[in-house]
């Protein structure tokens, strides 16, 4: 078990990533709370855990990232942190993030970009940046994230750690605040498979508290396979277009080699509707962020930002003071494609693009295919601001994690080689409730990765 | 105000389920309680809370729902209704928007204009209240309470099959006492746990078309209903024959003023942009869990009006007043198998036992059993329906057995002839003129002379003995 002491002065060490949101003097104290409280027989006893600040913990301030609930303490703490808690972990302060999981850079949080903790200049991904800088900077083994579009996959690549999303319904939603509801999952960034792998396996399994979560047993932790004997695993041709960066094409190449070496049967398959996952996801996640974002309205918790006259100016100047501009503008996309007159041609078509994408996988997976693999992103970690200005070209760079977000599908990213000192994360994705199948294929691919080589 | 016009009249329902425990969440339903004590995460909409739907609430709204004839649909959405209020806490409140739990049924009534009127039933769906705001609490502040917040509902939506807003008043009421009946609802209009709005158009008569339609709101009480909705018949009658028309608006009802104003423009034309509810799967009912349903619901008003009517041998009337409501019905035919003569029984039942219930918090005070003795006392000639009457008083506020009270208030009529014959003899005695002229052919002083007996009895002598002593003794 690590010291809580030592923890703590290794989180210190990093701020310069700006990856943690808790004062040095609340996480120092606590931590030594919870570790004289830890339960010794936990299977996770005394090790230390990020949390992404939009996951509600008795501990520290649930901000999630955003003005609008500055100094926010929950009541309670998610079903995913009693679940650690009661495993023994360390609940190891509040990770930085982009404002409510919004954004691929954790450049949109209201308390300022994370840092790469490889290269100051670059983002490390988000919006579970600062969980993923933290896991990547070695200064925690495991982190909790959140996924609506990626958001723990991407950054994992960036920052070369491994995380994984579950199947949606796989770990309880509870205490997660939402944002894209039929979306959001709990995910876990972590220094290694096996870290990431048990932390998942802790906090999943059924929750009466979360109707969306599916009434199963957690999930049980693989071993590591001795061969990739009997996998077959797809490359789906749309992952891997022509504008495709060519460092993170040769990784990709390189780790399917390394799969077919351990006895793995690799076949090109097509995912047809891929091109059209972008667009549904910024039909859908929206529609439904401008009504989970509705509760912020300055009348019950959070921030009042005062002088008004009544309540519409009430309203209109905590939203408006108290949101970002990337969360605005989200709400507002939202807003639209719910109106009357617009929900048949957006938001009803969505979904129906939403199902085609998910009957895509299903194709695949019945004609015998039992796991995909393909680059995280199309590039490794950009510059920052390079795309602040640009909204749509950062919405693309979760172009290949989406999709897996609108099937609901577990997915995750492992360090599949460097370019330049940056890290290059490749993408397994697995059937329904079958994480343990993709945990395995990820063990035997990790084991023969040479991560910090040049691909 | 020109007649010829015709009223068309259709209500939305909204009616609190009589549950321990809110929509979505374990927090209580309790009336009263100290403001925003009956709360938590989920019901206050804190960040990360999510709903988690209340089975005794879903079965609640499907024997609503099977009472009113409704199709039951096996698979029915939860939907978000987005608008902003501060009662509100989440920024939408879950209810059913395209696929609600049920469509398609009827409520049969009586209505004073038209006798026997069937209304249609468009659909009845679940979803939860929002909590209270209070104005008038603190000067220049609004207040919240949200103890309300995710209490369950269901909505009701009739057709635009009623006729005047007397027929609205008596769907009602119908609606009412068939869910009181199945301890769906509490339905006080007055605690809130009954709301409704009605939408209203007029049209000349004979005329089959809809017209522009306004929705009253703000009808807080039984009372309320009808002039309400008079009002608002009224002002649309004068409005048209005025050269006007009818605009699409909510009116508010006030019932201080008894007039309606429309609802500032600001306050209406909500998108509510509703949307299926991600946080929770569709609500699937198997058609063994609805026939279950089914096959627990009571008796309903309407059948068990007429089978009081056919097994008793009651009036149709008398059959309605002692169904109005099921602790009566119940506590009548208590009565009657406890082996009181029917009709008698819903006399005393009718009469003293509803009266006394009325005067102390609708409580039946006197026992089934002990109102069926009384009913035989009396049909045995050991009470005069007077003396009945006390008995019933007494054991009404002091309990006790019925005969036993009847002998200590001295009120057991006397059937004793010869005791009957020495109270005769004094009457006859102290009234020597008034028998002269009964034996001259007057014999209308009969009853004259029956209630002197009475008077020197104190009410005790049985009347038909005492009659049958008086005529032997004028006659000799």
């Amino acid at each position: 078990m690590s010291d809580a002491k030592a923890v703590a002065d290794r989180l210190m060490k990093v701020k310069r990533l700006n990856a943690l949101l808790t004062p040095p003097k609340d996480l120092r104290k606590s931590l030594s709370v919870q570790a004289a409280a830890a339960r010794p027989t936990g299977v996770l006893y005394g090790m230390p855990v990020a949390v992404k600040d939009n996951i509600c913990t008795l501990e520290f301030t649930t901000s999630c990232g955003s003005r609008i609930l500055e100094g926010y303490r929950s009541p309670y703490d998610a079903t995913a942190i009693a679940k650690l808690k009661a495993a023994g972990a360390l609940i190891a302060g509040k990770t930085n993030c982009d404002e409510f999981a919004m954004g691929s850079s954790t450049e949109h949080s209201a308390y300022g970009r994370v840092i790469h903790p490889l290269d100051k200049t670059r983002v490390p991904g988000g919006s579970s940046g600062g969980s993923a800088a933290l896991v990547g900077a070695g200064v925690v083994p495991a982190a909790l994230g959140s996924e609506t579009g990626g958001s723990v996959r991407q950054p994992a690549s960036f920052c070369g750690v491994v995380g994984i999303k579950p199947t949606y319904g796989r770990v309880s939603r509870y205490g997660l605040v939402a944002f894209g509801s039929s979306l959001d999952q709990i995910g876990v960034l972590g220094r290694s498979v096996h870290d990431a792998a048990r932390v998942l396996s802790v906090i999943s399994g059924r929750d009466s508290r979360d109707a969306t979560c599916e009434d199963r047993d957690p999930l049980r932790l693989p071993t590591v396979p001795e061969s990739l004997q009997g996998f077959v695993v797809g490359l789906p041709r749309e992952y891997f277009p022509p504008e495709l960066d060519p460092a993170v094409r040769r990784a990709c190449e390189r780790a399917v080699r390394l799969m077919k070496e351990q006895g793995a049967a690799v076949r090109e398959v097509s995912l047809p509707h891929t091109a059209y996952a972008v667009p549904t996801y910024y039909v859908i996640a929206p529609a439904e962020a401008s009504s989970n974002l509705a509760r912020y309205d300055g009348v019950r918790y959070g921030p009042r930002f005062d002088g008004a006259a009544d309540l519409r100016t009430l309203y209109r100047t905590t939203r408006g003071q108290g949101f970002g501009p990337e969360v605005r503008r989200r709400i507002l996309v939202g807003t639209y494609v719910l109106s009357a007159g617009y929900y048949d041609a957006y938001y009803r078509r969505a979904q129906q693009m939403r199902a085609l994408i998910a009957q895509d996988f299903r194709n695949v997976f019945d004609r015998g295919v039992d796991l995909l693999f393909t680059p995280t992103t199309p590039t490794p970690a950009f510059k920052a601001g390079e795309k602040l200005g640009d909204p749509i070209a950062m919405y693309l760079s979760d172009i290949f994690t989406v999709t897996a977000n609108l099937a609901g599908l577990p997915a995750m990213s492992i360090p599949i080689g460097q370019v330049k000192g940056l890290p290059i994360g490749g993408q397994l994705i697995g059937q329904a409730f079958l994480e343990d199948e993709m945990i395995e294929a990820a063990y035997a691919l990790e084991r023969v990765v040479p991560a910090t080589d040049e691909a | 105000m020109g007649s010829g016009w015709e009223t068309v009249i259709g209500l939305e329902t909204h009616v609190q389920l009589r549950t321990k425990s809110k929509m979505f969440c374990g927090c209580s339903t309790a009336f009263g309680a100290p403001p925003n004590t009956q709360v938590c995460p989920v019901c206050l909409g804190l960040p990360g809370a999510l709903p988690q739907p209340n089975g005794a609430a879903i079965k609640l709204a499907v024997r609503a729902a099977l009472a009113l004839g409704c199709t039951v649909h096996p698979k029915s959405i939860f939907a978000r209704k987005n608008y902003f209020y501060p009662d509100l806490p989440k920024g939408y409140q879950i209810s059913q928007h395209e696929q609600p739990l049920a469509t398609s049924g009827s409520l049969s009534f009586i209505a004073p204009e038209r006798a026997a009127v069937t209304a249609g039933i468009i659909r009845l769906h679940v979803e939860e209240d929002a909590g209270k705001s209070i104005h008038d609490r603190f000067p220049k502040a609004t207040a919240v309470d949200l103890n309300r917040s995710g209490v369950p509902l269901i909505e009701i939506v009739s057709a635009p099959d009623l006729r005047s807003p007397a027929e609205a008043r008596a769907y009602l009421l119908t609606l009412k006492q068939l869910l009181e009946y199945l301890g769906i609802s509490d339905c006080d209009m007055e605690k809130g746990s009954l709301r409704v709005d009605a939408n209203v158009s007029i049209r000349r008569a004979g005329a089959t078309e809809l017209n522009t339609r306004t929705e009253v709101k703000n009808i807080n009480s039984f009372a309320f209903v009808e002039k309400a909705l008079t009002v608002e018949r009224d002002r649309q009658i004068a409005l048209v024959e005025s050269g006007g028309s009818v605009t699409q608006q909510t009116m508010l009802y006030d019932s201080k003023e008894n007039n309606v104003r429309p609802q500032r423009a600001k306050e209406e034309s909500h998108d509510y942009r509703y949307f299926p509810e991600p946080d929770l799967p569709p609500l699937v009912l198997t058609p063994e869990f609805v026939a279950e349903q089914q096959s627990d619901l009571p008796e309903l008003p309407s059948a068990k009006r007429d089978r009081f009517a056919a097994q008793y041998a009651l009036s149709r009337e008398h059959a309605a007043v002692l169904t109005a409501s099921r602790t009566v019905a119940e506590y009548y035919e208590n009565v009657v198998h406890a082996g009181a003569e029917p009709q008698a029984a819903a006399n005393w039942v009718m009469t003293e036992a509803l009266a006394d219930a009325k005067d102390h918090q609708e409580e039946l005070r006197v026992p089934a059993v002990a109102l069926a003795q009384i009913v035989a006392l009396v049909k045995g000639g050991t009470l005069s329906h007077q003396a009945a009457k006390r008995v019933f008083g007494e054991v009404a506020s002091k309990g006790g057995d019925p005969r036993t009270v009847a002998e200590a208030l001295g009120l057991v009529q006397v059937a004793d002839a010869n005791v009957l014959a020495g109270w005769v003899s004094d009457v006859l005695g102290a009234h020597a003129s008034e028998v002269g002229r009964y034996k001259n052919g007057e014999t209308k002083l009969m009853s004259f002379f029956l209630g002197q007996v009475m008077r020197a009895s104190k009410g005790k002598a049985d009347p038909k003995l005492a009659q049958r002593v008086l005529e032997e003794k004028l006659a000799s």
